[in-house]
C-alpha cells in the first residue's frame, strides 16, 4: 500500500525539466494551480491538460508511474463527484424519490474530476522531477526575503528536508518491527478498533525510540561536522539561474496569459 | 519436527522492470537439534531466507512444509509455524517495548493465548536459557546495557518455545566478551534443549567453531550445504563469492607453501595449534 504512493516520490531521470532550477518549478507549480481555477469551461481544462501532456512528455516520466500515484486519490475523487452530482440544484435531469440529479450536477461533478485530477498530476511533477534536497534549497532561497522579518527560513528548510529524507526510513522502520513483533505471534490485522489500537502499542514504542535516538545521532553527527545554521554557511551547489531557466519562466508566463485570456474571451 | 523449503523462490517487486530473485530456487530441509550456520555475502537473500522459513513473506514460487504439510495453504495457521519456528532479527533489542524486561519476554506467550501463570513460568525459563540475572527482570528493557538487552530480545523469541530459532547476526555489534557469550549459550539452547539452531554470520570463525552445518548463499541461489569443513576447502569459490575462509585456514596454507605438512582441513585456533605444535615437536 505504501508503495503505491507516487505523491511526493522522485522519480529519476535525465530529461529537459529535471534540470530546470527548483524555483522554476515552484511557480510551474503555483501557476498551473491557478490556471486550472482561471476559468470553468472546457477549453479552461483542455488547455490545461495539454499543457500538462507536454510537460509529462518532456520529464520522461513514465505515465504508468503517474498513474500510479492516482490510486491514492481515486476515494476522494469519488466522493467530491459524488456531492457535486447530488447537491447542485439547477435544471433537474433525473428525478427519484428524494434524489435528484441536475444537468449543472453532471456538469460541475465531471469538471471537479478532471481539475482534481489535473491538480495532483500536475502537483505531482514537482516531487517526481526535484529531490527534497533541491526543493527545500529553492523554497529556501525564494523565501529568504523573509529574513527581514527575523523569520529563520533556512532553519524550516533544514527541518522540512530532514523531515523529508526520514520518511523513507521510518517506513522501513516500520515494516521491520512490525515482522519482529509478528515473529513474536503479533497480529496486527484481525480484532475490532480497540483491539487494533492496543495491537500497535508494540509497534509505536519502539518506532518512537528508534526515532529519537536516530534523531540525538543525526544531531551529534552534524555538530561533529561543526554545522551552525545559516551564517556564513555557503553551499556546494549554489542555485543559479540558466538561460533554460529564464525560457521555462517566459513559456509559463505566456501559459498563464494565454489561459486567462481564454478565461475572459470564452463565457 | 522437520522444516523443508521445496524449490522456493522469492522476488521483491514483480512489477518492476528489472526483475531481482531475492531468492532463486532453494530446496533444504532443517531438522530439530541441529545447528545450521547461514552465511553469504551482502544481499545474497539470507535474511529473506530467513523471514521465508517462519512465514513472514510468502514464496513467490515453491513450497514451505512443517512436518509436510503446506504453511501457506488455506487454513494453516501461521501463528503454529511463528511459534515452532522463533526468528530474531538483527538487532532485535530495537524491538523492546514493555515497561519491564519480564513483561516483554511475556508478549510472545500472551500472543500463543496461554494463561498468565504459564506465560510468566515460560518467560523466565527463557530468561534463565540466556542467563540473564534475576534482579533485572523488573528493570525497563531501555536501562539494560546492549549486550543484556540482545539477550532480553532473544529471550522474548525463546519464550514461544521454538523447535527451530533462526537468528539474523545475532552477535552484530556486541563487544567479543557478548558475542561469545550469546553463541556459547545458542550452542548450549542446541545441545541441551535439542532446539535447531540457523545462525545467520559474517564471522566464519563463528560458523566454523560452532556449526555442524553450513549453507552458503550467492545471489539469491543455495551454493553450498555442507559441514563446514568441507565448505572452507572451496576457498576460491568463497572468495569469488565475496566471502572468505577462517583466518587459520589461511595461515595453515601459508605454512604449507612454506614447507610444513599440515592438513589442509583445519578451522579453529585450536585445532590449528595442536597440529604445529605437533609438526614442530617431530
Amino acid at each position: 500500500m505504501i508503495r503505491d504512493i507516487t505523491l511526493g516520490q522522485y522519480y529519476d531521470a535525465d530529461s529537459v525539466i529535471h534540470k530546470l532550477d527548483p524555483r522554476v518549478k515552484l511557480a510551474f507549480t503555483i501557476i498551473y494551480i491557478v490556471s486550472l481555477y482561471v476559468g470553468n469551461t472546457v477549453w479552461t481544462f483542455l488547455g490545461a491538460a495539454a499543457f500538462l501532456c507536454v510537460v509529462i512528455a518532456l520529464t520522461k516520466v513514465p505515465v504508468r508511474f503517474m498513474l500510479r500515484g492516482m490510486k491514492s486519490i481515486l476515494v476522494l475523487l469519488i466522493i467530491s463527484a459524488l456531492f457535486n452530482l447530488f447537491l447542485v440544484s439547477g435544471e433537474p435531469l433525473i428525478q427519484w424519490k428524494f434524489i435528484t440529479i441536475t444537468k449543472e450536477g453532471v456538469r460541475m461533478a465531471g469538471l471537479m474530476i478532471v481539475r482534481l485530477i489535473l491538480l495532483v498530476m500536475g502537483t505531482s511533477l514537482m516531487t517526481l522531477t526535484a529531490t527534497p534536497n533541491e526543493l527545500t534549497d529553492g523554497l529556501e532561497k525564494s523565501l529568504s526575503f523573509l529574513k527581514i522579518f527575523r523569520i529563520p527560513v533556512h532553519a524550516f528548510g533544514m527541518m522540512m528536508n530532514i523531515a523529508l529524507r526520514f520518511i523513507p526510513i521510518l517506513i522501513r522502520e516500520v515494516q521491520q518491527i512490525m515482522k519482529a513483533q509478528e515473529a513474536r505471534g503479533a497480529d496486527f490485522e484481525s480484532g475490532g478498533l480497540i483491539k487494533k489500537a492496543k495491537a500497535m502499542v508494540p509497534l509505536l514504542i519502539p518506532l518512537f525510540v528508534s526515532a529519537f535516538r536516530r534523531a540525538n545521532d543525526l544531531a551529534q553527527a552534524m555538530e561533529a561536522r561543526c554545522y551552525h545554521g545559516d551564517e556564513g554557511r555557503t553551499k556546494l551547489h549554489p542555485l543559479k539561474y540558466q538561460k533554460r531557466d529564464l525560457i521555462a519562466y517566459l513559456i509559463l508566463l505566456l501559459y498563464l496569459g494565454a489561459m486567462i485570456a481564454q478565461a475572459v474571451l470564452i463565457r | 519436527m522437520k522444516l523443508e523449503l521445496k524449490g522456493v523462490s522469492y522476488i521483491y517487486d514483480p512489477l518492476a522492470s528489472k526483475v531481482k530473485k531475492a531468492v532463486d530456487d532453494v530446496s533444504l530441509t532443517i531438522e530439530k537439534g541441529q545447528f545450521v550456520g547461514l552465511v553469504g555475502h551482502t544481499g545474497s537473500g539470507k535474511s529473506t531466507l530467513a523471514q521465508l522459513l517462519n512465514g513472514l513473506v510468502k514464496p513467490t514460487a515453491g513450497q514451505v512444509l512443517l512436518d509436510g504439510q503446506d504453511v501457506h495453504a488455506k487454513g494453516f495457521p501461521l501463528k503454529t509455524l511463528r511459534q515452532r519456528v522463533g526468528l530474531v532479527f538483527q538487532y532485535p533489542e530495537y524491538q523492546l517495548f514493555e515497561e519491564n524486561v519480564l513483561k516483554d519476554v511475556c508478549f510472545g506467550p500472551k500472543n500463543l493465548g496461554l494463561p498468565r501463570a504459564e506465560q510468566i513460568e515460560k518467560a523466565k525459563k527463557a530468561l534463565r536459557l540466556v542467563g540473564m540475572e534475576e534482579n533485572l527482570y523488573d528493570n525497563s528493557p531501555f536501562d539494560l546495557s546492549g549486550g543484556e538487552r540482545r539477550r532480553a530480545a532473544i529471550a522474548g523469541v525463546l519464550a514461544m518455545e521454538p523447535d527451530i530459532l533462526v537468528l539474523d547476526e545475532p552477535t552484530a555489534g556486541l563487544d567479543p566478551a557478548g558475542r561469545d557469550e550469546i553463541l556459547s549459550q545458542i550452542a548450549r539452547l542446541c545441545k541441551e534443549e535439542g532446539i535447531g539452531v540457523v545462525l545467520i554470520s559474517h564471522s566464519m570463525e563463528d560458523v566454523a567453531a560452532y556449526t555442524e552445518r553450513m549453507l552458503v548463499m550467492d545471489h539469491g541461489k543455495l551454493c553450498f550445504d555442507d559441514a563446514p569443513r568441507e565448505v572452507f576447502r572451496h576457498v576460491e569459490e568463497l572468495e569469488s563469492m565475496g566471502l572468505s575462509a577462517p583466518q587459520v585456514t589461511y595461515i595453515v596454507r601459508k605454512l604449507n607453501e612454506r614447507g610444513f605438512a599440515l592438513p589442509d582441513d583445519l578451522l579453529t585456533v585450536e585445532e590449528a595449534k595442536d597440529a604445529i605444535l605437533k609438526a614442530i615437536m617431530k
